[in-house]
């Protein structure tokens, strides 16, 4: 028989000190696994719905019903869902009972990542010698772009999540670099497919707002309404076509009703952004909130209006410029032992 | 100056001394400091002004004078439009009697003295010798000619005898300041008495005329609060104001700015004069004043461009103009105001 002279490195490791955050082994995450369809079909048996066709959604509705919470936090709140959407994915332990790593770059120390530049050469070489045997036939070489603009690399934070590994900024801009020199190829449609995975969409149309068609009301005047709010006040306007830039506000005219220059410099902005100052005459009513707080919620009101009356390429023109977002700001709130928000009470050394 | 309805829109220039010799006090600040800058008055003829000086020209002097009252909201022209109207005048030959504001005799003042003329009465030495000053400025050629008709006697030494020309009831005035009220007093009533002689026309002109019946900021020594009978230079004034005289006509503008204890959205008579001052002013004819129609609004830019006030490249487009516009809502005010920094 022989004596193990030699401890394994696993046991090594035990004895020598904190080994991490708690490392989940298969087993356990099986089982988990195992639980939780056992639950699944408890929870459709429990709701009287079939145990079959029991998604994800259902069991968020069920869960919310049975155990409802007051959190605002929605992720404090009790969940049930796929061990692997729940347990963090860990690196399995990587070399076998004799000690020896199961990977060939394991004693680098970022093996996914060295693994993951290797293959990426790998590909490079093949489009070159793909590229060099066309050249010998004189054959065209296909140069077919990919569309650059509708895609982005992924970011270093979801390279991390897909190798499971950390990695130093260096690394990934290396990494980026010698994707880019891949995809700059003529020839690089053929590894089309292994690009793809660390590419992604950029979503393209981020204004998925429908816009109104105008309305005509009896003298034959096209006019549309858009609501706004900023702080608490909120306001609905009112935009008539053919007009000669006169606006009332809640019966009463501007001049009178903003005697502040700044406020009526907000209500032109919408107008003077698009060029139509005088075009358009608006009849708005606001409620709630101070004055700068009405004029803000009113210069929403408009604008929102205003798409009605002009051309998808304005109307993003006008989202970029902020016009037609919500202003978050609200008033905070006072917190206990402090003065007000942010203001502590004085302090005083004795 | 001669202007008809075709000159609607324009502006007039009046010579820098005429300016003084006619307008002593009577301007608005912004138009004296615009004047400053310039270099030269420029007054818009407007329709309201262009009614008026119509009705100034067809009215019949023997009859009583007919009263006018100008009206409108706030920083629409009222003041701008009656200065207008008393150039006109002084230059046609009429005696402009021009009071700039009335709200400055029934507010802020420092000095109230018992009247010598009448008990319960309250003088107010120091504004009646300020326009008794400026008075003399604009009318000097008429106080030679104008002769008194009574013996007035002041205290116990001074006295004017009857016939005496009105320049020396006006030098008396400033030289004795305590008396300086009942001067001005002796002033409005001759110049009504004598006015429909014919030998000259009289023009009445006040700016704020709402404050002669409104309520009083001044309080006597005993702190009890002073309605406006109890002074003299606004006893006097309504007295001028009243319909019973002949040969001349009342030209007067109500002020919201300067008057007391008013809500600032006020602007008809009704509103700012008060029943007492309605029922008193009466038969008057209204004339209101509007914020500038578009060709006011183009010529008054066009003047701004051209003397190169407006120094921001934008504001020469028609992008800036329609800005402007919409800013102001054609409220002369507020363009001026707008213009300013620009």
């Amino acid at each position: 028989t022989l004596r193990l002279i030699c401890t394994t490195t696993a046991v090594q490791r035990k004895n020598a000190g904190a080994s991490g955050p708690e490392k989940y082994t298969e087993a356990y995450i099986e089982k988990q696994i195992e639980e939780f369809n056992l639950g699944k079909r408890h929870l459709a048996n429990m709701m009287g719905e079939d145990p079959e066709t029991f998604t994800q959604e259902d069991i968020d509705r069920a869960i919310a019903y049975l155990f409802p919470s007051g959190l605002f936090d929605k992720q404090a709140r009790p969940v049930m869902k796929h061990p692997s959407e729940i347990f963090p994915e860990q690196t399995k332990i990587q070399w076998g009972e004799d000690g020896r790593p199961f990977h060939f770059l394991f004693y680098t120390g970022k093996q996914s990542y060295y693994s993951l530049m290797h293959e990426t050469y790998e590909k490079l070489l093949n489009v070159q010698k793909h590229q060099d045997e066309l050249i010998a036939q004189d054959l065209p070489l296909q140069k077919e772009k990919r569309n650059l603009a509708g895609s982005r690399w992924l970011t270093k934070i979801e390279l991390e999540e897909m190798l499971v590994e950390k990695m130093s900024d260096d690394d990934y801009s290396r990494f980026i670099q010698l994707l880019q020199k891949l995809v700059a190829l003529p020839c690089a449609d053929i590894e089309e497919k292994y690009i793809q995975k660390f590419a992604k969409e950029v979503p393209v149309q981020l204004q998925k707002v429908l816009i109104e068609p105008l309305q005509y009301d009896e003298r034959g005047v096209a006019f549309s309404t858009g609501e706004g709010k900023r702080k608490t006040a909120r306001a609905t306007a009112v935009v008539y076509d053919n007009g000669t830039g006169k606006i009332t506000v809640n019966g009463i005219d501007i001049l009178h009703y903003f005697p502040v220059l700044q406020d009526r410099e907000q209500l032109l902005f919408p107008f003077q952004f698009l060029g139509r100052i005088g075009k358009h005459d608006m009849v708005c009513t606001v409620s709630g909130g101070g004055r700068s707080a009405q004029a803000g919620a009113i210069r929403l009101a408009s604008a929102k209006a205003l798409r009605s009356f002009v051309t998808e390429k304005e109307v993003e023109f006008m989202r970029q410029a902020g016009l037609l977002t919500i202003d978050p700001r609200v008033k905070e709130r006072k917190k206990p032992g402090q003065e007000g928000p942010r203001r502590k009470f004085t302090w005083k050394k004795r | 100056a001669k202007h008809t309805e075709q000159h609607e829109g324009r502006l007039y220039n009046i010579p820098l001394e005429e300016v003084k010799a006619v307008f002593p006090h009577g301007l608005p600040q912004r138009f004296q400091q615009q004047i400053r800058t310039f270099n030269e008055a420029r007054v818009m003829v407007r329709k309201p002004a262009l009614e008026l000086l119509a009705y100034l020209k067809g009215s019949n002097l023997a009859h009583p004078a007919v009263r006018y009252v100008i009206y409108g909201e706030r920083g629409t022209g009222k003041t701008m439009t009656l200065c207008h109207v008393v150039h006109y005048c002084s230059r046609q030959g009429w005696l402009v009697l021009h009071i700039p504001d009335a709200h400055l005799w029934v507010k802020n003042c420092k000095e109230l003295l018992q009247s010598s003329y009448k008990k319960g009465r309250l003088d107010q030495p120091l504004q009646a010798s300020v326009w008794l000053k400026n008075f003399k400025a604009s009318n000097e050629r008429f106080l030679q000619e104008i002769k008194t008709q009574k013996k007035y006697i002041w205290g116990k030494h001074e006295s004017t005898e009857e016939g005496r020309p009105l320049g020396e009831v006006v030098e008396q005035g400033l030289a004795r300041v305590r008396s300086a009220s009942d001067a001005v007093g002796v002033v409005l009533r001759e110049l009504k008495l004598q006015s429909h002689r014919g030998s000259f026309r009289l023009l009445a002109a006040v700016d704020g005329v709402n404050a002669l019946w409104g309520r009083t900021t001044l309080s006597k020594e005993d702190k009890s609060p002073v309605s406006p009978e109890e002074l003299t230079l606004v006893h006097n004034l309504r007295k001028l104001v009243r319909n019973d005289w002949s040969g001349g006509a009342i030209v007067t503008t109500l002020s919201q700015t300067g008057s007391l204890f008013k809500p600032s959205s006020a602007y008809t008579p009704q509103e700012l004069l008060g029943k007492e001052g309605f029922d008193a002013l009466d038969p008057f004819v209204p004339i209101p004043v509007a914020n500038y129609s578009p060709r006011e609004f183009e010529s008054c830019y066009g003047y701004y461009l051209e003397r190169k006030w407006l120094q921001h490249e934008k504001a020469h487009t028609e992008d800036g103009k329609a800005e402007l516009q919409f800013l102001s809502g054609s409220n002369p005010r507020q363009l001026d105001r707008l213009a300013g920094p620009l």
